[in-house]
């Protein structure tokens, strides 16, 4: 286990591959990535969470979107070894004990989605929206999923998913 | 056999059938994550495929030296040309059109030149690089009326004109009272499924290859696939992974011959994903077009003539030209009654990035330009927008410009009635700058804010066309385990994110009367389903799973009948002490191949909507806000209304999407937006509000009465939102995408050809 440095250290390490520390989904992991590796992709091939999905890779399209300490990241534009002993939240971390989470439920039952591969990072960045404005408009809504692409253009029902959402938690 | 007694009024509701909002199948683990696509694929010592592209748009090849590459760390495997064991080429359309890498020449910039495996795919791609070419640059072409000249260079043996059609109906001399003319550009719109271009190739013990992959049509990737890799198709087995999108795209190969050969080859499992940029080069997109139009009307604005002139840029390769191009043709009038028209549709062979199959093929082209045409005759009548199309509108029983009649409802005056009728938005106060077009991008107080409406209809066949030979096959296991009776249906249709197996799942517990219907997946095990396209598989697989479906309770009526049972009154599980298993093939009723006059009934159904688009237009900065779309589509019957909406409004967000964004900008043969910061699709924030008149006039031979849903919605969209900003500008926007400078600036875009319309293009004349 390495130890715990700051940011700033950690710009230091390298340039071979190093162990990270990371809380993914409330687990402690260490991955052995090149410090140049994106958390996008330590995630994917070295953690197999492939529920968070790279599409643009160059972050444009808010597929990967994943929550950092709670706050919405493309994990395309983030590099692994900058998220050290950060909390990391993909979207396999979310339903628990079997139930859907509330954004999950909202989104199956609004029909928010098609071919469902934008699906993880619209449901995280409306995560992440409900834990600072519970009860959202849908303009909150929208501005929240601005920067999640969905070519299907299931955006009406995206809307509708954000705004039952909240009021799905209140109850 | 022991029989439980039976049960009066025994039979409950059963939940999820046919007419019922029904959420998607394969929902909850889309929601979790836990669905797996193509390119989260994994399997332990798998080696990963990249590809080496060609630089130029047409050059020969004079060298290639992969023993360099070969050398490299890691890697497994260089494959070019000489090392594909079977056949050298392939194409959805025409087998000898395509080659599978390069065989000496390249004729499109991201052509494949060779294919690497290597232990990651940072070995692999050093690899590609490490190839050494030797390319003789060759003089290309790019503009597809100069390609299609007599004197124009051959660019393919198979010469440029990959397909024409001429349709001649009633008086090609017809003369009117009120003629208006246009010269329409229709610019590269890229299907942009968010899912890349994926695959795992897995070898088989017995020689032959299991492929996972994502694609429209399964049987269809089989018969190009295995003459290919030089095997019979019973050593080669596909399997659809989850579908990231599709819209076209995945209709042509991509990864599959590649992983294949490179899974045979090294005899480990490969896995292909394509990058962001690597999928603009590697999928075809929608055709461009130029469309040269004439209408002829009375001075009542009753259509007399429709003459049309329309080049369709193919690209480098065949594809599904010849398909797109005699859509784009005999849906060249509209959906309007027209005596008497000339039509000329070629595909033309460039060096441009290849082209094929995108929603709507080759019907959003035509129609972007008839739509056009019907508003300048209804200003040089004095009609509005709305008048002219209902006037004009085909009933049931019309035939269009290839003489076939129309059978099942024709409602156009209705639809264009019902979407004029739904209420129109407020007049934007703009209170807030995000409400103005360009958002907080627009840094004026909106004083150049102009408001414009417009209305576009359009019409599309459903399933496959002229002769062709379509079918799709369902096989249904009905069964009873310790929970009761459970059907399992099998199909090869491909979802895609359209809804298909939701319907399947619901006709299925419709006929057999039974909740528990699981699906299997889809593979190359059962018959063909036939692609994914051509808003087809409601109808086709849709037909074939209620045939199956009303099989399998026949046979369960004979087991009653000998029990001495009435089936109605008995539970199913004591029929079935044996399986019932029904495999059925439905076929549509022919249609007729395409006579020289373009003449013939070549189509089995027809899909119709009607668009009205609300926009604000700032004419000072050229930005645009789609303010609502008001949309009445007649989908026959909506099997599951839910996925019906989804369809309109995501086919409705493509539509809008080419109006005022979409363009695929190619340069001297070369993709320069080849990525998502470049290439735009619509936000949340683009997404205008929809409001949808869902209209239910059953086809008398789709099942239910149901007809396609999914192609229509992008078809008049498109259109009507030019039309609404030609309204708020009174510029004649031309071309499509609309660009800031268009509408600023009024650029011209005529290609600076002379083709008078309803004249073979192949004769043109500059200036």
């Amino acid at each position: 286990m390495p130890p715990t440095i700051d940011r700033r250290g950690a710009a230091l390490r390298g340039p071979s591959a190093v162990d990270v520390a990371l809380e993914v989904n409330g687990e402690r992991v260490v991955v052995h990535v090149p410090p140049r590796r994106t958390l996008l992709d330590a995630l994917r091939e070295q953690l197999g969470l492939t529920g968070t999905k790279k599409v643009c890779d160059e972050g444009t399209c808010g597929a990967c979107t994943v929550l950092v300490d709670g706050r919405p990241v493309y994990s395309c534009l983030t590099l692994a070894i900058a998220c050290e002993n950060r909390r990391v939240e993909t979207i396999e971390g979310l339903a628990k004990d079997g139930e859907l989470h509330p954004v999950q439920r909202a989104f199956v039952d609004t029909d928010a989605f098609q071919c469902g591969f934008c699906t993880p990072g619209q449901v995280m960045s409306i995560v992440a929206l409900l834990r600072t404005v519970p009860q959202p408009t849908e303009d909150d809504v929208k501005r929240a999923v601005a920067g999640n692409l969905c070519r299907c253009g299931a955006y009406p029902n995206i809307v509708a998913a954000g705004v039952s959402a909240g009021r799905r938690k209140r109850t | 056999m022991t029989l439980a007694p039976p049960r009066p009024g025994a039979r409950v509701k059963v939940r999820g059938v046919i007419g019922e909002p029904a959420p998607r199948e394969d929902a909850v683990p889309k929601v979790k994550g836990e669905f797996q696509y193509a390119s989260d694929l994994w399997r332990e010592g798998m080696l990963h495929g990249a590809t080496l592209r060609s630089p130029y748009p047409f050059a020969r090849i004079r060298k290639v030296d992969v023993s360099a590459a070969a050398k490299l760390p890691g890697v497994r495997a260089v494959l070019t040309q000489d090392d594909v064991p079977g056949k050298k080429t392939y194409g959805l359309m025409d087998r000898d059109d395509q080659p599978v890498l390069a065989d000496g020449y390249v004729r499109f910039v991201g052509e494949p030149v060779a294919v690497v495996a290597a232990d990651t795919i940072e070995q692999a791609r050093a690899a590609t690089k490490a190839i050494v070419l030797e390319y003789e640059v060759l003089e290309p072409t790019f503009d597809p009326i100069a390609a299609i000249q007599p004197s124009a260079a051959k660019l393919h043996p198979k010469g440029n004109v990959l397909e024409r059609v001429r349709i001649l109906h009633g008086d090609p001399a017809a003369k009117a009272d009120v003629v208006v003319e246009g010269e329409y550009e229709f610019a590269m719109q890229d299907q942009a499924a968010l899912g890349p271009e994926a695959g795992l190739a897995i070898p088989r013990e017995d020689g032959g290859v299991t492929l996972h992959v994502a694609t429209q049509w399964l049987h269809e990737d089989l018969d190009q696939l295995a003459p290919c890799l030089g095997l019979p198709e019973s050593k080669v087995r596909i399997v659809l992974s989850g579908v990231g999108g599709a819209f076209g795209a995945r209709e042509d190969t991509s990864i599959q011959i590649h992983a294949c050969l490179l899974a045979l080859k090294t005899r480990r499992a490969v896995r292909m994903t394509y990058g962001r940029e690597e999928s603009f080069f590697g999928h075809v997109h929608r055709h461009p077009a130029r469309l040269f139009y004439a209408h002829g009307a009375t001075k009542k604005g009753e259509l007399v003539f429709v003459r049309a002139t329309i080049v369709l840029d193919g690209g480098a390769y065949a594809s599904s030209s010849s398909a797109v191009v005699a859509n784009a043709g005999s849906f060249a009038a509209g959906p309007y009654r027209v005596p008497n028209a000339v039509v000329d549709c070629v595909g033309a062979r460039t060096n441009n990035p290849p082209t094929g199959a995108m929603r709507g093929f080759g019907a959003v082209q035509s129609c972007f330009a008839y739509e056009a045409q019907m508003d300048k005759l209804a200003k040089a009548c004095g009609l509005d927008a709305v008048e002219i199309r209902m006037r004009n509108g085909l009933v049931e029983g019309d035939a269009i410009i290839t003489s076939q009649p129309l059978v099942g409802s024709a409602p156009i005056a209705e639809i264009v009635r019902r979407c004029a009728s739904l209420p129109l938005p407020e007049t934007a106060a703009h209170r807030d700058q995000s409400e103005l077009p360009g958002g907080h991008a627009n840094v004026t107080r909106g004083e150049g804010v102009v408001r414009g409406v417009g209305y576009a209809v359009g019409f599309k066949n459903v399933c496959y066309s002229n002769g062709f030979d379509d079918f799709a096959t369902a096989r249904v296991r009905l069964f009873a385990d310790a929970e009761g009776p459970l059907a399992r249906v099998h199909t090869a249709a491909a979802e895609v994110g359209q809804g298909i197996n939701t319907v399947q799942l619901q006709i299925a517990r419709t006929e057999l009367g039974i909740e528990r219907v699981e699906l299997e997946t889809a593979d190359t095990n059962v018959g063909s389903a036939g692609s994914s396209s051509a808003s087809r598989q409601t109808w086709m697989t849709g037909h074939a799973v209620l045939q199956a479906c009303r099989e399998v309770r026949q046979e369960l009526v004979r087991r009653a009948e000998r029990e001495g049972l009435t089936l109605d009154r008995t539970d199913l599980a004591d029929l079935l002490d044996r399986p019932i298993e029904k495999t059925v093939t439905y076929r549509h009723q022919d249609t007729e191949k395409r006579r020289p006059d373009g003449q013939s009934r070549g189509h089995v159904a027809f899909m119709f909507a009607a668009h009205r688009a609300v926009v604000d237009v700032d004419v000072e900065t050229g930005l645009v806000k789609v303010v609502q779309v008001a949309t009445a589509q007649d989908v026959g019957k909506a099997i599951n209304p839910l996925g019906v909406i989804g369809q309109i409004e995501g086919g409705i967000a493509q539509g809008v999407g080419l109006a005022v964004m979409e363009e695929l900008i190619v340069e001297k043969g070369r993709i320069r937006n080849a990525s998502f910061t470049d290439y735009l699709i619509p936000t949340i924030l683009d997404m205008p509000p929809v409001i949808a008149d869902v209209i239910e006039h059953p086809h008398p031979d789709g099942p239910y009465g149901a007809k396609g849903v999914g192609e229509a919605p992008t078809i008049s969209s498109t259109a009507a939102v030019v039309a609404a900003i030609r309204a708020a500008t009174n510029r004649d926007l031309e071309r499509v995408p609309v660009r800031p400078d268009d509408i600023v600036f009024g650029t011209s875009s005529r290609s600076g050809w002379r083709i008078a319309p309803g004249d073979d293009p192949r004769r043109a004349v500059r200036g």
